[in-house]
């Protein structure tokens, strides 16, 4: 489950107030709006990676409001993927399990699996130049997927893809959460994708959730 | 190349021309100047050995000081807003503004004073080889921030932000991803602060001397030659001076380019 509750935040002139929302356990929630009204910022609270003013964030029952990112069990992928420049595919995938200290035996099975699994297997011993948008989301889902999260977030992890690329990725998104039993808040502002993916949809308009719908 | 765009990318070229050769000429009219057996001559001379191996030593020192302070202060620069934080951006740029002979100036000051006279207990730096290098790096670090601040501006901060969910503290994170992605612009803040370093003259002067085989780097040589009247053995180290910046740099430049390319 993701919970928040009462969250207020605020930028500059920009606020977000008393926000509160939950995606349920094993649910795939997407998060909509308009650019610019904070779903990113949103997105990165959640994380850990923007301290909140006010409220509450909940992952599974835990409060992980005051919790570093690295312990609130999430995984995250961005809308560019922000992979590591310097690293093969293999190393990212890695990159958790070795912070765990998975044994090595271990790390190199679930790396492979996983890469297996996203479809980047050929891809193990590349770096990130010259990789497609596509490529670059899979690898940064396996990479995710491999910290063995709780919860998936994921920032328009589709905006830059083309029409085909689009559709295999969201084939892969949802079948990786139902295998997988994740709970996801995806955020996008297209709406097939929503009526695609979705299982809980928000709306964030203004500063606050003004509708949560459930299918 | 389309026919309209001949004339733009012409006058462009016309204009990079006209510079490189002004400095081909410059260095060649040196070079036509001296002859082997002048730089051989130099090459053997006692002092200038000596001025030689305290400038490979110093710029060096130098600019891995200037690196080690340019990595955290251009970062800091670069990923944070603070109160203060232009004015701060603005102050390491004093002595890329300040003419060199004034920071030299302010360093023999500022060692004059009970603080600096009480750290001279545990260094000595004025007139000293400790001078030298100090001269040199405060000058050479302003120039190494202005490229590690531009390296990390071109550095997306997200992956650093994705390491850090996947369970590194920001230090991790800092170590493991943002720092490995900054080499090329790390070496480039090295090779430009070594490079400046072995070309500083003014600071070094007014806070280190000139005096023979103690405080004695290339460019004093030159000052010294030069006064003395012997203008061979001048332009012979000038040369030098060229033939040490120019291998340093293609060094490190094939170095960087070696970084990309893996």
């Amino acid at each position: 489950m993701i919970a928040v509750e009462n969250l207020s935040w605020s930028a500059g002139t920009f606020q977000l107030r008393d926000v509160s929302f939950t995606v349920p356990t094993g649910a795939y929630g997407v998060l909509m709006g308009r650019t610019g009204t904070g779903k990113t910022s949103l997105v990165e609270m959640i994380c850990g990676l923007r301290r909140i003013t006010a409220g509450r964030i909940l992952i599974g029952r835990r409060d992980v409001s005051q919790e570093p990112p690295g312990r609130r069990r999430i995984g995250y992928v961005p809308q560019d993927g922000a992979l590591f420049p310097t690293m093969t595919v293999r190393e990212q995938i890695g990159f958790a399990p070795r912070r765990q200290q998975m044994a090595v035996g271990e790390r190199d099975k679930l790396v492979e699996e996983l890469a297996a699994a996203t479809g980047v297997a050929h891809l193990l011993d590349r770096k990130p130049g010259g990789l497609s948008g596509g490529e670059r989301q899979r690898i940064a889902l396996a990479r995710a997927l491999a910290a063995r999260p709780e919860v998936l977030l994921l920032d328009e992890p589709l905006a830059a893809l083309d029409e085909e690329t689009h559709g295999e990725m969201m084939a892969l998104l949802k079948a990786t959460q139902q295998r997988h039993g994740l709970t996801v808040l995806h955020v996008t502002h297209h709406r097939q994708e929503a009526e695609t993916l979705a299982e809980v949809i928000l709306r964030l308009e203004n500063g606050v959730v003004v509708a949560t719908e459930r299918r | 190349m389309k026919g309209h765009d001949r004339g733009f990318w012409g006058s462009l070229a016309v204009i990079a021309g006209v510079l490189a050769l002004f400095l081909l000429a410059l260095l060649g009219s040196t070079a036509a100047h001296s002859s082997w057996s002048h730089l051989g001559k130099a090459l053997v001379a006692p002092e200038i050995l000596y001025s030689v191996k305290l400038s490979l030593f110093t710029c060096t020192v130098a600019a891995v000081g200037s690196v080690l302070f340019a990595v955290p202060i251009g970062y800091l620069l670069s990923r944070t807003t603070f109160r203060g934080r232009a004015l701060l951006d603005a102050m390491f740029d004093i002595p890329i503004v300040l003419p060199p002979m004034v920071m030299g100036l302010c360093l023999l000051v500022f060692f004059q004073t009970p603080v600096a006279q009480a750290m001279e207990q545990w260094v000595r730096f004025t007139y000293q080889i400790a001078g030298v290098v100090l001269a040199q790096f405060i000058i050479a670090v302003a120039f190494a921030i202005r490229i590690m601040k531009q390296t990390f501006d071109h550095l997306s901060a997200r992956p650093e932000e994705v390491a850090m969910t996947l369970g590194c503290t920001r230090w991790q994170a800092f170590h493991s991803v943002t720092l490995p992605s900054a080499r090329r612009g790390m070496a480039a803040a090295f090779s430009v602060a070594w490079a400046r370093s072995l070309g500083e003259f003014g600071p070094v002067l007014v806070f280190a001397g000139a005096t023979r085989m103690k405080t004695e780097v290339l460019p004093t040589t030159v000052w010294l030659e030069l006064s003395v009247g012997n203008l061979e053995a001048a332009v012979a180290v000038s040369l030098l001076l060229v033939i040490m910046a120019m291998a340093v740099l293609l060094v490190l430049r094939a170095i960087g380019e070696g970084g990309k390319l893996s």
